[in-house]
């Protein structure tokens, strides 16, 4: 539930009827109700960031974000995403090859099972994995025998964000792939194409676009955890510190501009993140409106 | 029909690999995490149970986490039909790259939301000085956090039946005689209610288990402002696992239910429009 919402199509707006418009003046005033209310909750936050970011000047804006801490929260923070998405992406096209290409008992299940991590709150996101591999957990003493740390250590940061980004790929794909139908690739392989060669040159071309849009969400979610992560992170410094922890820990300490300076980082990306996700909506749209 | 739809499917391989990965994946990365939550309540007696998920502090923070995430679902309800409203009928310039921001709460994370809003909010911030009463560090900061970060919700749910809506109902409404408000009110409102009831309700659930944003413009003081994930984090930071899990398993409870209110909802509206 924590997630998005998919992608979705609709028809080309119609020209105006008749009676169907409002006056002038009603425009404008619910125009500027619904940009006020941005401004508020949106706009005035996000030039915040940046405002605060420079407000102690450039210099110490440089020394905030090229400082070791600061680097090795940027690489550990790249470090897992690079982990969790491609693993996120795998699973997401395998769920939905198997659940739109083929008839099976409990699929809605699956479905809800698959959904369930939006469902749950991130700091339980991160608390599973304490009761799993935590120092008290169920493979805890076995792990500390074997000398292992998953808890407090990277593979935990990548297993909790893995949790919370795990549906993204797949409820995107899923809804598509059950649209398209099985026809193409059933041609393929009456044509004497192997699986493989049906998917690299039949299925996936189709769902690229999709498939990249979830992968831009799971990254999204995947850089800015923070609750999930912080459970299991143990916040040590230049070890286990990514870069919302880094933020939170900078702010903590009264370093606002050093915070904001990291935070104007997350926050470009941010943006990045929509504009790919504008242009892959539109992308996506266009491939529809050219096969009907 | 059933027969054939399965002798059809025969065709295409792979059925055994991509289930195969999908139910161990899935089992290793979210089931077996999740049944932990069961494992650690089963250990616990009843009365432990009750006694940790009943105490004062723990009452107190459900009242919080739900008051607030209602006060931001609504508010969100609200906007977010308008902003529909606004972004799919009128034109105005600027109005792509509003429409593409609204998705930024999906997009920036949560921490940098928070020490924003904080920001702006706190009693010497841009919104917090004109203000005559505190914001920030109160309950109102948490619905301003929560509000945040459902914004998208409801607007995204609704802009797609807007668009769809046939604009022939409501000139053949008003060709009736019918006045403008009178064709929202009876014509088109009641089209958009069950989208709008799915925004709110998808809000309303993000909203209950959010940490991020909230922490810091909280302030987090005990049993005045303090959410329910920010006392699991307490309780874990206690070492009491069990106590934490206690919570959780509450909060858990509280999701599903939300999770099959949503699904009633959507049957709900798919029943209406297939007659």
């Amino acid at each position: 539930m924590a997630g998005n919402v998919p992608i979705q199509f609709s028809t080309v707006p119609q020209k105006q009827p008749a009676g169907t418009s409002d006056p002038k003046w009603v425009q404008w005033l619910l125009i500027t109700i619904a940009l006020a209310f941005l401004g508020l909750f949106l706009f005035l936050p996000l030039i915040t960031v940046f405002i605060q970011a420079f407000a102690k000047g450039v210099n110490v804006y440089i020394e905030a974000i090229t400082n070791p801490e600061a680097l090795s929260a940027i690489k550990l923070t790249i470090l897992v995403a690079l982990i969790a998405i491609p693993l996120n992406a795998i699973f997401g096209i395998a769920s939905a090859w198997a659940i739109t290409k083929f008839q099976f008992r409990g699929k809605n299940i699956l479905i809800t099972l698959i959904d369930l991590p939006f469902a749950v709150s991130p700091v339980i996101a991160g608390l599973v994995f304490i009761l799993l591999f935590g120092s008290r957990g169920l493979f805890g003493e076995w792990l500390f025998d074997n000398d292992i740390k998953i808890v407090f250590a990277v593979p935990g940061i990548v297993l909790a964000t893995i949790f919370v980004t795990f549906p993204f790929v797949s409820r995107e794909l899923i809804p598509l792939m059950q649209a398209q139908g099985t026809a193409e690739e059933e041609a393929s392989i009456t044509l004497g194409a192997s699986g493989w060669k049906t998917f690299w040159y039949v299925t996936l071309p189709n769902i690229k676009w999709a498939l990249l849009y979830g992968m831009i969400l799971c990254n999204a979610r995947a850089i800015g955890e923070f609750g999930a992560v912080s459970v299991v992170s143990g916040h040590i410094r230049g070890l286990t510190n990514t870069m919302p922890l880094h933020i939170e820990i900078l702010y903590g300490e009264y370093q606002f501009a050093a915070a904001f300076a990291v935070a104007s980082l997350m926050s470009l990306m941010a943006i990045f993140t929509l504009i790919i996700k504008s242009f892959l909506e539109w992308k996506a749209k266009k491939q529809i409106s050219t096969e009907i | 029909m059933r027969k054939a739809i399965f002798k059809k499917n025969q065709v295409l391989p792979g059925f055994g690999l991509t289930m195969g990965y999908t139910t161990l994946y899935l089992s290793i990365l979210v089931l077996l995490p999740l049944s932990m939550i069961l494992l650690y309540t089963a250990q616990m007696g009843w009365e432990d149970f009750w006694d940790t998920v009943l105490d004062p502090r723990v009452v107190a923070s459900y009242k919080l986490s739900f008051g607030a995430s209602l006060a931001a679902g609504l508010i969100n309800a609200i906007f977010g039909v308008l902003l529909a409203w606004v972004l799919v009928r009128y034109s105005f310039p600027g109005k792509k790259i509003i429409d593409g921001l609204v998705d930024l709460p999906f997009a920036l994370p949560t921490a940098v939301a928070g020490i924003a809003l904080t920001t702006v909010y706190a009693p010497n911030g841009w919104i917090g000085r004109l203000l005559d009463f505190k914001v920030a560090f109160t309950p109102i900061g948490v619905v301003i956090a929560l509000t945040f970060i459902g914004l998208p919700f409801v607007v995204r749910m609704v802009q797609p039946v807007l668009q769809n809506l046939e604009k022939e109902v409501e000139e053949a409404s008003s060709s009736l005689g019918a006045s403008r408000f009178q064709t929202f009110r009876k014509i088109i409102f009641p089209e958009l209610l069950p989208a709008a009831l799915s925004g709110f309700t998808l809000a309303f659930a993000r909203s209950l288990g959010e940490y991020g944003s909230v922490v810091f413009i909280a302030g987090n003081m005990p049993m005045k402002t303090e959410i329910t994930p920010l006392l699991i984090m307490t309780k874990l930071e206690q070492y009491d696992y069990t106590g934490a899990t206690a919570i959780a398993t509450v909060m858990l409870v509280t999701s599903f239910i939300l999770l099959f209110l949503i699904n009633l909802i959507q049957w709900w509206t798919n029943r209406k429009f297939i007659h």
